[in-house]
């Protein structure tokens, strides 16, 4: 059995999440928070993953414009499309965990928020973007530049922001090491799990964006070809590995 | 460098000759001043307000600029030239750069002494802040630069380009009004943790020049 197979990778993932968000709910301890502490099992991991989520399609940009397949386009233009999915659930738990400890669903003295937002809002233009460039080639090749940029952006638009205002949000990474061992390996599993969504979802939509290339390349050599010669055009098509898309 | 200095000569030329972007930069500066004194109902500003002002109204005046930049380009063929000559993309991004950075010197120029005017702000704090807004020309530019190519080839050049400037310009924002609102205090000039500030803008001033450096190339490639 191989636990990397699509099918077995999910299964995997649904059992840590599912696992995850049991220990956060059975083994965890309550803080002073109280029970809405809870959501920070969502929250932060569902952050974490959607950041590396953007960096990730950085780099898949990267390696696009040095050597030009478009699979590494598809690849940044998946991983950009499930973070930004993911960001909207963030901006949500996030504003649910903000009314329950300040009162107010969005909060501007906040940095971490103001600065997802911000990093958010640039990600939505990739569409827009994206879907004004009629030429399919150029349109990957100004996608990549953008994600390039945007991944750039991401870590000096967290420490600019992170600068301007003082600090008041729980922060993951230097607060992690202060946490009672139980609520940090629960945050563990909660974050290896969202990672293994991620992942998973991202493998889906792939598979879904080349099966459908190569569904539409395979229906137009049927409709372009005579009938004499469609078996010689079909059959190295077939075997030509994953469709660019 | 002399594809540099001559597509720059070339830009500034137009725009002498034309006066197409710095007369509308410069004016809109002055509209914008005189919605913030009805908008903000004040007549005097100083401190935050008196930065988010300035820093506001150069911004969204840099927006006619970046839209406009790679117009001839785009209407009398000038990136097939480019294209066709031995020209690299770095040459045309300093170039490009560089001019928006004149534009931008030249609007700051005229809305820095009006803002004074208008608004009765102290010049011994509007000097300081116009180096701080150097740096920031340099910000914009250099992002400007980037997005104006991006968007110039695509069906929705004005849509994007304030899309996708304004965003990646928050820390340039960020970092210019905590600069720039201490000098602006009611109490005189102070430069109390104006290093700080300026090093973010240095830093996304370097991280976005090298950014255009890298990735300029491939924005010309047809």
């Amino acid at each position: 059995m191989n636990p990397f197979s699509l099918r077995n990778f999910s299964i995997i993932t649904a059992l840590v999440l599912t696992g995850g968000f049991a220990l956060a709910f059975f083994y965890a301890p309550l803080d002073q928070e109280g029970f809405i502490q809870k959501i920070f099992y969502l929250h932060v991991p569902l952050a974490i993953v959607a950041l590396l989520g953007f960096l990730v399609a950085a780099v898949h940009a990267i390696r696009h414009l040095r050597s030009g397949d478009p699979i590494h386009d598809a690849r940044s233009y998946v991983s950009i499309h499930l973070s930004i999915i993911l960001g909207v659930a963030v901006l949500v738990t996030g504003g649910i965990w903000a009314k329950a400890q300040w009162g107010k669903w969005w909060v501007w003295d906040e940095p971490t928020l103001v600065s997802f937002l911000i990093v958010f809002l640039l990600y939505c233009t990739y569409y827009p973007l994206r879907y004004a460039i009629e030429d399919r080639e150029r349109q990957a090749r100004y996608a990549s530049v953008f994600a390039v940029t945007a991944g750039a952006f991401v870590p000096l638009n967290f420490a600019a922001v992170r600068m301007a205002d003082p600090f008041i949000h729980p922060r993951t990474f230097s607060s992690a090491g202060g946490l009672p061992g139980e609520m940090l390996v629960t945050f563990l599993v909660c974050l290896v799990g969202m990672a293994m969504l991620w992942t998973a979802l991202v493998r889906y939509e792939l598979a879904s964006k080349l099966t459908s290339a190569r569904i539409s390349r395979l229906r137009r050599a049927l409709e372009d070809e005579p009938a004499s010669s469609r078996p010689s055009r079909i059959a190295p098509l077939g075997d030509a590995g994953p469709a660019r898309s | 460098m002399s594809a540099f200095r001559a597509i720059l000569a070339k830009d500034l030329r137009v725009e002498l000759r034309t006066l197409e972007s710095l007369p509308a930069m410069a004016l809109f500066a002055l509209t914008s001043y005189v919605l913030f004194r009805f908008g903000l109902d004040r007549e005097t500003l100083s401190g935050p307000l008196a930065a988010g002002v300035l820093l506001a109204t150069v911004l969204f005046a840099s927006l006619l600029a970046v839209n406009r930049i790679f117009l001839a380009e785009l209407e009398q063929g000038g990136f097939d030239a480019i294209r066709l000559a031995p020209v690299d993309g770095t040459s045309l991004f300093l170039a490009k750069a560089a001019a928006l950075i004149a534009y931008l010197v030249v609007l700051e120029a005229i809305a820095l002494p009006t803002f004074s005017l208008l608004f009765a702000v102290e010049f011994s704090g509007l000097l300081p802040a116009a180096g701080v807004l150097l740096m920031v020309d340099v910000g914009i530019a250099a992002t400007g630069a980037l997005v104006s190519a991006i968007a110039t080839n695509s069906r929705a050049r004005d849509l994007l380009v304030p899309l996708l400037l304004l965003p990646l310009l928050v820390p340039v924002m960020i970092g210019a009004a905590g600069a720039i609102e201490p000098l602006l205090g009611e109490g005189g000039p102070s430069f109390e943790g104006a290093g700080r500030w300026l090093a973010v803008l240095g830093v996304y001033d370097v991280i976005f020049i090298v950014i255009g450096y890298a990735v300029y190339d491939f924005l010309l490639e047809d």
